[in-house]
């Protein structure tokens, strides 16, 4: 999902990173000091996770989860990703530098809107149907970001619009497994530590 | 993909990677997180050829000046162009122009060709930059120069939390992971892998918060107020006066080749 520096035209970059430092601003702004703790270690989770290499036919996806992302941590998905993608970026050469913006834009908006999405569908009282929220969730989350890296690469040139399909067509299977895993993991924070889902927006709404 | 270009984050070592010492480590971190920076901004925004080379030659001369571990750097520089290659290798095709040669019927232009080059060109010359000026730092040292460099706290607080606990929930991650394999699970594609990865991931979670209301406990009681204190002083010292003008001669010079 990392986009490179160097393919995007300077308009798209700009723009991105204008848009994801309002994202980060406002996701700062709603996070209190008593709350870094747990968004810290929950980032570096989320980091560890979506390291997570799964088989799917012969290759391999790995998951990104920014739906789960969102769901657990709302609008400070922003500073937690943005984080995630300087460590990314600085430490294993992953990503560019001048992208940063772009990226967690197209990785952070996202996560936040199937936050405000699925926050009720996954407290709903049947298992079944918070399930399939989680699923929406996690899936949703995907596929909108990857029509944003399709978006972001055909505004920057009308070149790359076959790379820019090819994306959005590579990442119909990363959609599915997403969609699974991230209903699972609801369900299951739901039975092992439902006050999870709910802690997280006492804090949003304060 | 072969096991060895995936990128392993559960095998983040962070603040324990070791590195051969360079003359890079005495420049002042902050100096070398804007030269980063401006080298980035130069490289891509210019398209000339002349530029590029002589962008990825410095970014190279950096490298070797940092003493990078070699195949470690390597093993990188190719997982990321593995990754943009998808991009690249299309472009000829898509790009309007005068024919180059044609692969199972279609034309693939000398623009494009070009295209691909310079993106090739300029990802690498940034990564590299960036993997010997502020990869070869620890992680602790860049919060400190981006709260230095007038960065929100917040958010330095907050990167600073998660690297210090990337290893400890990696190493978390892999005793669940351990415990999975020891009950004969194996990574498939299938329902049953997903679910299983869920319930790990899920579980992953709320192990990371309920130690997260430890640790805000135990930093609560040591009289956690809301800030860390910074104690180190950053000050520029005498490798910054010569290395400092040097960036600026040579980033000048690659601005001034891209107009000429």
């Amino acid at each position: 999902m990392h986009i490179v520096d160097g393919a995007l035209s300077g308009l798209v970059l700009a723009s991105g990173a204008a848009l994801a430092a309002g994202g980060v601003a406002y996701g700062l702004k709603k996070l209190d000091y008593d709350h870094l703790p747990q968004v810290g270690v929950l980032s570096a989770a989320f980091f560890v996770a979506s390291y997570i290499h799964l088989p799917v036919g012969f290759s391999s996806v790995h998951l990104i989860l920014n739906g789960l992302i969102g769901l657990a941590l709302g609008w400070a998905a922003f500073p937690a990703l943005l984080v995630a993608l300087v460590l990314q970026a600085v430490f294993f050469g992953f990503g560019g530098f001048l992208v940063l913006g772009v990226n967690t834009f197209n990785i952070a908006l996202p996560a936040v809107l199937m936050f405000y999405l699925c926050r009720h569908g996954i407290t709903a009282a049947s298992p079944k149907i918070a399930g399939i929220w989680g699923a929406v969730g996690g899936a949703g989350a995907v596929a909108l970001t990857t029509f944003m890296v399709a978006g972001s690469l055909a505004l920057s040139g009308e070149a790359f619009w076959l790379a820019a399909k090819a994306t959005l067509i590579a990442h119909i299977p990363v959609m599915l497994v997403e969609g699974f895993v991230t209903a699972a993991a609801v369900l299951l924070i739901r039975k092992v530590k439902p006050e999870f889902l709910n802690i997280s927006e006492d804090w949003q709404d304060a | 993909m072969p096991q060895f270009l995936e990128h392993s984050g559960t095998s983040w070592k962070g603040q324990r990677l070791k590195h051969a010492q360079s003359p890079i480590d005495r420049i002042d971190p902050r100096v070398r997180v804007i030269v980063a920076f401006l080298f980035a901004l130069v490289v891509v925004s210019s398209s000339r050829f002349s530029v590029l080379l002589a962008g990825l030659g410095t970014a190279l001369l950096l490298a070797g000046l940092a003493h990078l571990n070699f195949k470690r750097t390597l093993r990188r520089v190719v997982a990321m162009d593995m990754f943009m290659i998808f991009l690249v290798i299309m472009l000829p095709f898509t790009t309007p122009g005068e024919a180059l040669f044609t692969l199972a019927g279609i034309p693939a232009s000398t623009e494009g060709m070009m295209h691909a080059f310079q993106i090739a060109l300029k990802a690498n010359a940034v990564v590299l930059c960036l993997l010997s000026l502020v990869g070869t730092m620890s992680a602790t040292t860049l919060g400190h120069a981006l709260a230095r460099l007038h960065v929100p706290d917040k958010l330095v607080h907050l990167l600073l939390f998660t690297v210090r606990y990337l290893d400890v929930i990696g190493q978390e991650y892999k005793r669940m992971r351990r415990a999975m394999q020891a009950r004969a699970f194996v990574l498939r594609s299938d329902r049953h892998t997903w679910c299983s990865i869920g319930y790990l991931v899920g579980m992953l979670l709320v192990r990371s918060l309920e130690r997260s209301e430890r640790i805000a406990d135990a930093m609560k009681c040591r009289g956690y107020n809301g800030r860390f204190y910074l104690l180190d002083e950053m000050v520029l010292t005498r490798p910054d006066f010569v290395f400092i003008p040097l960036c600026t001669l040579v980033l000048g010079a690659l601005t001034g080749l891209s107009f000429i």
